[in-house]
């Protein structure tokens, strides 16, 4: 069985900073991660591995020359190859034509399951996904809180707001994974020499795919939205902040509940 | 000439999903502001008790596809039924609620239908120049705020988070077509199979629809959420929580507020040991009053917080919740 893993090199959001005066973002210094939904779908592919035989794992990632260290981890943590996609002509994409990429670079590796993260935390679209399956014409199961492989067909857990359902669906199919799916193992160091020394990234580019790819599907070109600008929240009007003793500070909490009339 | 705007409005084992009201609400003001009509899409089996609430709600027209394959949300059928109506119509507009069907439902008709698709908006806005729809969303967890744009495709389709847009007041017998589209269904659409489906527990409340809500955080500890719930009680609303906190195990994960967990306006957010990360101020600035106690005088959330005390919830919250039970006592 052939998994392709899709993942996304994204700044750690968590320590991304606000310039105060500028009211811009500052990514100086803000490390970059393997999206955690991401991480996740790798350690998914890499249990189905463990359990079943003849499986292999290609790990592929759209992005630019740096995100070759994301590949490296993965990788490092079992994968046995990966992809950077990476050509000027895919810049600037939106998720419809990220998607219309992943998905032909997907045709031209092979495939029977795509695993990709349910979202990313820099974009948070959860779009990718979903839309990948549609270019390839397969099932897509959302939000995987589990997954059973058999022979030919998968059965997943899929998490919604007010339950959970069982579904199965034949394969060749794609799963979006949730960070509840499993605990990602860690990156041996036995892995890590392999990922430097024995393992290659390969890169490929829209030369090497454009049997697979409509040029007018991709980069800005191919993508129907645009961003029109970008910006910090206004922050709203701050309260006044009290430090009183405990008696004080319940009196105050009691007059704002019986001004709204709360109580 | 693409016009009217469209919203997908949810339905989940017959019942119509609240964010559907609300997006009827928010489009029938971009309709009236185009000049167009606003159009209730539904999907389902024998759904025709849901019919005459969404042209209450705001909508002027229902267009509804019934077929026991639509019963329960399947992403292919749902799909194909949803891309038969927008090839048929031409829609300017298409809303669809960010939920985890919405999600996974809007991203396939979009690619299917060759559009944009903007996800989990926040605020939509006309241009008032070239009637394009602004849709602006969070990115970067909520540091920052994007509007995307999407000038030459139809139907420009948005999905939008709930909790956010407003329904109307909803209005009585309000008249409207009522139309019923066919899509020839075969076997093949069904190419998943719901084995099972379990509901979440009874106990799980909906935090979104509390009136009140005490939220607490890594700094409340598992046993003081029993402290949260009283305090809740008296206030005759709910628990929510931090994504901190749930992580820790302290809380569930239906109870969660912010950018990965729920977004909630209730009339009183009281935040306690809750420090106030963009992710979780993200979810709830949007409440009426928020009321803040941390120990740490730095803490993000005092920059939201209405009121705010510098202390020690541990302390201040039996006190509180005293006093509030002499309070009651004394108005009964």
């Amino acid at each position: 069985m052939k998994i392709i893993v899709c993942i996304k090199q994204v700044p750690n959001t968590n320590e991304v900073k606000i310039d105060p005066v500028k009211g811009t973002l500052i990514r100086e210094g803000v490390p970059s991660i393997i999206n955690p939904d991401d991480l996740s779908g790798i350690e998914a592919a890499l249990q189905i591995k463990d359990q079943c035989k003849d499986v292999h794992i290609a790990v592929i990632t759209m992005g630019p020359p740096q995100a070759d260290v994301a590949l490296r981890e993965a990788l490092a943590m079992g994968c046995d190859e990966a992809y950077l996609v990476s050509d000027r002509a895919f810049a600037g994409a939106d998720t419809w034509a990220t998607s219309a990429t992943l998905a032909g670079t997907i045709k031209y590796l092979g495939y029977d399951l795509i695993i990709t993260g349910r979202q990313a935390i820099d974009g948070d679209t959860a779009q990718v996904g979903p839309q990948i399956a549609e270019h390839l014409g397969i099932p897509n199961i959302s939000y995987a809180e589990e997954i059973e492989v058999g022979e030919d067909h998968i059965v997943v857990k899929r998490q919604y707001e007010d339950r959970y359902q069982r579904i199965q669906a034949k394969l060749p199919a794609l799963i979006t994974a949730l960070t509840e799916l499993n605990q990602p193992r860690y990156m041996s160091v036995g892995g890590i020499v392999d990922a430097y020394e024995k393992k290659e990234v390969k890169t490929l580019t829209y030369a090497d795919l454009d049997v697979f790819i409509d040029p007018a599907n991709i980069g800005l070109k191919g993508s129907p939205t645009r961003v029109k600008k970008s910006f910090t929240k206004a922050p709203k009007g701050k309260g006044v902040v009290h430090q009183v003793s405990e008696d004080e500070a319940v009196e105050i909490i009691i007059e704002k509940l019986k001004e709204h009339y709360i109580v | 000439m693409s016009k009217d705007v469209l919203v997908f409005c949810e339905q989940r084992d017959g019942k119509l999903q609240k964010v559907s009201l609300e997006l009827l609400g928010e489009g029938r003001k971009l309709a009236d502001s185009l000049n167009q009509k606003l159009v209730a899409l539904l999907l389902g089996h024998e759904t025709a008790n849901m019919h005459q609430s969404l042209l209450n709600h705001g909508a002027c027209e229902v267009i509804y596809v019934d077929a026991p394959i639509l019963k329960d949300y399947m992403t292919e059928p749902y799909t194909k039924a949803m891309t038969a109506v927008l090839k048929e119509h031409d829609f300017d507009i298409v809303l669809i609620g960010a939920t985890a069907i919405g999600r996974d439902l809007a991203p396939r008709v979009a690619c299917r239908v060759r559009t944009g698709l903007t996800a989990d908006c926040t605020q939509l806005e006309i241009d008032s120049e070239t009637k394009n729809l602004l849709m602006t969303r969070p990115a970067f967890g909520g540091n920052i705020l994007a509007t995307i744009i999407c000038p030459e495709h139809r139907p420009q389709m948005a999905s939008i988070r709930p909790g956010v847009m407003i329904a109307r007041e909803q209005e009585e017998n309000t008249t409207g077509e009522i139309t019923r589209f066919e899509v020839p269904f075969e076997a093949a659409d069904q190419n998943v199979t719901i084995l099972e489906t379990v509901m979440a527990s009874k106990k799980s409340a909906d935090i979104t629809e509390a009136k009140v809500l005490v939220s607490g955080g890594r700094g409340t500890g598992k046993e003081n959420f029993a402290t949260l719930g009283k305090l809740a009680d008296l206030l005759g609303g709910q628990v929510s929580a931090s994504r901190a906190s749930v992580d820790a195990g302290y809380a569930s994960k239906d109870r969660q507020v912010g950018q990965t967990g729920k977004t909630v306006r209730p009339k009183l957010y009281m935040a306690c040991g809750i420090s106030g990360a963009i992710q979780h101020l993200a979810g709830m600035e949007e409440s009426e009053l928020i009321i803040a106690i941390n120990k740490t005088p730095s803490a993000p959330i005092f920059d939201v917080a209405d009121v705010g005390i510098v202390g020690d919830m541990h302390k201040i919250l039996p006190k509180l919740i005293t006093k509030l039970e002499r309070i009651s006592i004394n108005a009964s």
